[in-house]
């Protein structure tokens, strides 16, 4: 039983950090619906920034969380300008598979700078683990758990109360009624590509305290993407549910069943939710017309 | 399909209409290239007989992939996954039951197509990405099964050894007699597939693809076509897949990632989707882009030492992707577009109407 909770409470901690990812992969799904299939390497840019200045240059934790911040921020607004803004208006095909090149494409770039060993963070996060009722939380996970939620909340409040997440909701209506109100719709493309970048970077420096970081934080961010569907791929409270229980169900299938388990659960769950559920839980129904 | 003609040329007869080889230039040039392509092995050295393996190796993938995606408007990442599917029944069969060859490459091309159409279910209530998705789930769970809860027939990820494709006492071992073996399939393939798409089947495939709605208020069984898609198509990566692993002689995990199914995509784009020839250019400029590209990091680590290790990692994937991007903003229709609008002006020439 014990085992079960601390499986749970595992599944919890990391499921946040999924969840902060989905988020990244709906707010640019809502805007643009192009589906980002590089997120997982943006945020492994992210990652090797923040390594980059803390450890190669020695800069201080802040310096490297500015860096880190600003470089996911540009990588995002890079991509939008480069490779999604000439296909406005292109079969939305030829979009997600800009982004699937994009994969191969970052993944080389970051070959290429960082090379393909695996460096560690240093563990400056204060704290030590805390036991509840002989459930161990470790640290880093509590950390990374509550600034996934954090941003998560900055993030909801940015949309609900600032004018500009109120102009990005509405594009994410409708492209043509929100430019006939004067909204400038390439802004909020490149907008909201820059809040993926900078969700993603924060993203991949919270999974690195815990993977370390590597080529192999880009495959955790194939992870978001069932989370994603299993929330709805335009529901923001969709993307935090979806993330903690991918998180849980794939902690206690590879508690309980088997470690290899852990690493398609995932993917059976997106199956069931496909077939079952295809809008997912709180993703909206499209009714089409010919 | 209307093609540009030059002046002066009518299809007098509905067969003529029909033919894909219509006039006796083009028969000509048929047999004389056939007869040009198997001879090649009598002059080329085994690295380009490998190269050339590849290609029609992974023609094959394209093929299917073609047909699912470019003719029938599905999305699938998951090809390299259903070749494994046909790689790993027909590693099984032989090495461990003592099949012959050619009982096992019917047989893995079988199991990748059920394989694909189980895959395939959700496309009755999902489309688009979303369909993606469940063929991205193929991706990570297939492999994963080969791995682990199947290791016991499947050697997991310590590779299975596979053995020689043998015609009574003749094994084909070398890249040359390989080369007999694969090549003629990937013509047959290409055959095959390039007919599909001129049948009722194809055409269904590309009302699909164009408004499935649509398609299904006009009597097509959306969903029947569809699975039926993912079938051939999987039927296309299991070949591939057979071929793949007697040709490799050891089959392992590894061989068919995520990153190999957006290879195969990638082929698909730049050769251009919905088109049989798209995909020979695809492959055939890719794989030869491959190898270029395995020449200039040598050529170019040779003069930059110091980036050496960069070069050789990061190259060939910037090179790839950046192709791939490149194609899709600047030419989404693909070579073989341009092959259209080169032959198009040929005809036509002098006159330019």
């Amino acid at each position: 039983m014990e085992a079960v909770l601390q499986y749970i409470a595992n599944g919890l901690m990391v499921g946040g950090i999924y969840a902060l990812i989905a988020l990244g992969i709906v707010l640019v799904y809502k805007s643009t619906s192009v589906f980002n299939f590089a997120i997982g390497q943006m945020m492994m840019f992210g990652a090797f920034f923040f390594w980059m200045t803390t450890e190669q240059f020695g800069w201080p934790i802040w310096a490297g969380l500015v860096v880190s911040l600003t470089g996911g921020v540009v990588v995002g607004l890079l991509i939008e300008r480069f490779t999604l803004r000439p296909l406005i208006g292109q079969p939305l095909l030829s979009a997600v598979l800009v982004t699937l090149a994009l994969v191969y494409f970052l993944n080389g770039v970051a070959m290429g700078i960082w090379g393909a060993y695996p460096y560690r963070l240093p563990d400056f996060l204060p704290g030590a683990p805390v036991s509840v009722g002989g459930i161990v939380f470790s640290h880093d996970l509590l950390w990374s758990f509550f600034l996934a939620m954090a941003v998560f909340v900055l993030l909801l409040l940015f949309y609900q109360r600032t004018r500009m997440g109120l102009a990005m909701r509405a594009t994410a209506e409708s492209h043509q009624v929100a430019q006939a109100r004067g909204i400038n719709v390439r802004t909020i493309f490149s907008m909201s590509w820059a809040l993926c970048g900078l969700v993603a970077a924060v993203g991949g420096m919270l999974l690195a305290f815990r993977l370390g970081v590597s080529q192999f934080l880009s495959l955790v961010g194939l992870k978001a993407f069932p989370a994603v569907l299993f929330g709805g791929l335009d529901s923001i409270p969709g993307a935090l549910i979806g993330g903690i229980t991918v998180g849980v169900l794939e902690n206690l299938a590879g508690g309980l069943i088997a470690p290899w388990m852990m690493e398609i659960t995932p993917y059976i769950i997106l199956l069931l939710v496909l077939i079952v559920r295809p809008e997912g839980l709180f993703g909206l129904k499209r009714i089409e017309r010919i | 399909m209307a093609v540009a003609r030059p002046c002066g040329t009518y299809d007098e007869s509905y067969a003529k209409d029909m033919a894909i080889v219509r006039t006796r230039l083009q028969w000509i040039i048929l047999v004389v290239g056939l007869i040009f392509l198997l001879s090649l092995p009598l002059f080329l050295g085994g690295r380009w007989l490998n190269l050339l393996n590849l290609i029609g190796i992974s023609l094959i993938a394209v093929h299917g992939l073609n047909i699912l995606t470019g003719y029938c408007g599905q999305i699938s990442l998951g090809q390299a996954a259903f070749m494994a599917v046909g790689a790993y029944t027909s590693g099984v069969l032989t090495a461990k039951l003592g099949f012959p060859f050619w009982v096992a490459l019917p047989c893995a091309a079988l199991s990748a197509g059920v394989v694909g159409l189980i895959f395939g279910l959700p496309s009755l209530r999902v489309k688009g990405f979303y369909l993606a998705m469940a063929t991205l789930a193929a991706q990570f769970i297939i492999p994963a099964l080969i791995s682990h809860p199947l290791e016991g027939i499947t050697n997991g990820v310590r590779s299975l050894v596979v053995p020689v494709p043998k015609l009574g006492q003749m094994a084909f071992t070398s890249p040359q007699s390989m080369f007999y073996i694969i090549i003629p399939i990937a013509v047959l393939m290409t055959f095959f597939a390039k007919n599909l798409v001129r049948t009722g089947v194809g055409r269904a495939f590309i009302a699909i693809r164009d408004n499935d709605l649509a398609a299904e208020v006009q009597g097509v069984n959306v969903f029947r076509y569809k699975l039926l898609a993912f079938f051939i198509c999987s039927v296309y990566a299991g070949v591939a897949g057979c071929l793949w692993a007697h040709w490799m002689r050891a089959i392992n995990p590894d061989h068919f990632t995520l990153m190999d199914s957006i290879w195969y995509v990638g082929m698909m784009i730049v050769g251009g989707m919905g088109s049989t020839a798209g995909a020979v250019f695809g492959v055939a400029f890719l794989r030869i882009l491959d190898e270029l590209t395995k020449v200039g990091v040598m050529w170019l680590s040779g003069i930059f030492v110091a980036w050496a290790a960069f070069l050789q990692a990061a190259l060939g994937p910037i090179v790839y992707g950046l192709v791939i991007i490149l194609f899709i903003v600047f030419e989404p229709r693909g070579l073989a577009h341009r092959w259209e609008i080169f032959k198009a002006s040929y005809r036509l020439r002098p006159f330019a109407y």
